[in-house]
């Protein structure tokens, strides 16, 4: 490269990266993506609204209006019951940004760019994924902030917390897959967000956040038992609360893993074919 | 002869419309090819097929010396995409859209600093560089739109467009872009709705309607096919038209069209007109336009196909 040629293009060395690109690169061009993400987020803090506002909102909502009623009209134990689940339901409702923005960004043909560069076919949305983890991050600190200061008392101490954190986690960039793979099928961002709630609705409200499986029908406490977001909410309750952990953690796990090979592969073919 | 770009017999469907019906296209290393159409004719198709955007349905294209179909990978290692609609990200500022391209290329941090500054200062958005591409005005999205494209020093320059809805000035400025740029060497497939604009800026020109490639020449050719430039002349009199319509035959020998008072002549030579104004002012007649210009694109098709272009329901902007 020389000084005096300032935007060269034709027969020089290249600058780029040639040929195909391997998984170190895969990786490194994911980060880049996600440092892209980041960026926008922070230009747009209202965007934080639903993992910053709404869990506050929700938390106090339910703890006072329903507390009273559901657990023997203890609030302060029902926000020990509530808060776990709140965690699992939250996590949920935050990915529905994720699918929505890869979607904008689509129709406003920003991925074209990056179509037509040398990089992994799967960066785009790895990238999108991975930044979005700051967005649970920032979730999970704002429920146990405020839960502590209502009155919430992890009894199993700071290791049920960490643990607690590191499952939630994990389980968000599984689940965000869904988000990826909605986001790339549908044809609008509104689009992307009514399909999700669709599916949120059932999945959060039809499992053991608010309630006790025991006071459900036969059929539905079916869903129940069998409902990712039931095992995640039982898992986290284990960790942070005392209690049997094993079982539900085992089906967390596999439920992750399960939603990451279904969902992740699905969404980088629709993205392909997107054109 | 290598070529940078070549394709044979693209076709491609979307439902109902035959975006492409069989075009082939060929550009030489190092030169610029025109692919001129109007609305809808399947110029931004063509240009996502052979940038590996898009598969068509049939037909082979060979880009940089790559199989687009077969080697994308090596394809997209040298292309640079200028979109018909600005993909820059408006929620970055022009130094951030040109380091994610550079770093997202594999560039060092410090090498991706040094291209973004280079292309910013050639593209002439140095103080903008630290705003966000969202208050950018269309000229300056386009630059930065088209500087993003040059980051990784591609061979073959794709640009779909892209003068469509600047302002007579900065249609200019962007056509000094483009020359530049094929100064250095690169392959260039530029789409235009403007015969002055491949005209201007093209080696060669193919002219494609409903996904058929209907004329491929040089500009000169071209014009010579068409006819030259259409010489006009309005006189403030109505009443005069005849002899005006006398100077003309007279001077060009050509047999001018008349329509809503004005006298449309296709002239070959430039020199026409200083005489023209020397005979108009001679008989003193008054004149309230008087222009040479190409012809415009409609007046191409019509003398190509024998019809207007297939498609005027969209704004011709
Ligand atoms: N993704 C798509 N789905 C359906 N139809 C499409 C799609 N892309 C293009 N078409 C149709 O294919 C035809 C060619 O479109 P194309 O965008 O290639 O034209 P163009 O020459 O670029 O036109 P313009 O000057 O308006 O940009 C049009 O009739 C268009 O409506
Ligand atoms: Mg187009």
């Amino acid at each position: 490269m020389t000084t005096t040629v300032p935007a060269g293009t034709g027969r020089q060395v290249p600058l780029a990266d040639r040929g195909t690109p391997t998984t170190s690169s895969l990786w490194r061009q994911a980060q880049v993506l996600a440092r892209r993400s980041l960026i926008k987020t922070w230009r747009t803090p209202e965007a934080l609204i639903d993992v910053t506002l709404q869990p506050v909102v929700f938390l106090g909502l339910f703890t006072y209006v329903f507390g009273g009623a559901i657990a023997g009209g203890s609030q302060q134990a029902y926000l020990q019951f509530l808060l776990p689940g709140l965690l699992g339901q939250t996590i949920a409702m935050a990915s529905v940004s994720l699918g929505q923005n890869l979607n904008a960004d689509i129709e406003k043909g920003v991925f074209d760019r990056f179509r037509s560069l040398p990089i992994g076919r799967s960066a785009p949305l790895v990238g999108a994924v991975m930044a979005d983890l700051v967005r649970y991050l920032i979730l999970f600190v704002v429920i146990m902030v405020v839960g502590t200061l209502m009155g919430f008392d992890a009894t199993n101490g700071w290791l049920g917390i960490l643990a607690s954190l590191v499952l939630s986690m994990g389980f968000a960039l599984c689940f965000g897959w869904i988000s990826v793979y909605v986001g790339m099928i549908a044809r609008t961002a509104g689009a992307v967000q009514g399909i999700m709630f669709l599916l949120i609705l059932p999945l959060s409200f039809g499992s053991n956040t608010f309630v006790a499986t025991e006071t459900m029908p036969g059929w539905l406490q079916a869903f129940v038992d069998v409902n990712p977001i039931s095992h995640l909410v039982s898992a986290v309750r284990g960790l942070m609360l005392g209690g049997p952990v094993a079982g539900n953690l085992v089906w967390t796990l596999v439920w992750m893993a399960g939603l990451l090979v279904v969902f992740a592969p699905l969404a980088v073919r629709a993205y392909r074919r997107r054109a | 002869m290598t070529y940078g770009i070549e394709a044979a017999g693209l076709t491609k469907r979307f439902g109902e419309t035959q975006a492409l019906a069989g075009v082939d296209l060929a550009a030489p290393e190092g030169t610029v090819l025109g692919v001129l159409g109007p609305n809808g004719a399947g110029k931004t198709t063509a240009v996502r097929v052979l940038a590996t955007l898009l598969q068509p349905d049939s037909g082979s294209a060979r880009v940089a010396g790559f199989d687009v179909l077969r080697q994308p990978a090596e394809v997209r290692a040298r292309i640079g995409l200028t979109g018909q609609y600005a993909s820059v990200d408006e929620d970055l500022t022009g130094t951030q859209n040109l380091l994610l391209i550079g770093q997202l290329l594999g560039l060092r941090t410090a090498q991706a600093r040094t291209r973004a500054a280079e292309l910013l200062e050639w593209f002439d958005l140095t103080e903008a560089a630290g705003r966000v591409a969202k208050t950018y005005s269309g000229g300056m999205r386009r630059r930065l739109d088209l500087a993003v494209s040059l980051v990784g020093r591609p061979s073959v320059i794709f640009l779909d467009e892209p003068t469509t809805g600047l302002d007579p000035a900065k249609r200019e400025e962007m056509w000094d872009v483009v020359r530049r740029i094929v100064a250095e060497g690169a392959t260039v497939l530029l789409t235009t709705q403007y015969l002055e604009e491949a005209d201007a800026l093209a080696d060669e020109i193919t002219v494609i309607d409903s996904g058929r490639v209907i004329a491929h020449n040089t500009p000169d050719g071209l014009k010579h096919h068409i006819g030259g430039q259409r010489l006009r002349v309005r006189p403030v009199d109505p009443g005069r038209t005849q002899e005006v319509r006398r100077i003309l035959v007279d001077l060009t020998r050509c047999v001018p069209e008349l329509s809503r008072g004005e006298l449309t002549c296709r002239v070959d030579d430039d020199s026409l007109l200083p005489e023209l104004v020397g005979r108009l002012q001679v008989t003193g007649i008054a004149v309230s336009e008087l222009s040479l210009h190409l012809p415009s694109l409609d007046e191409v098709f019509l003398t190509l196909t024998g019809r207007p272009t297939s498609d005027t329901t969209e704004e011709a902007a």
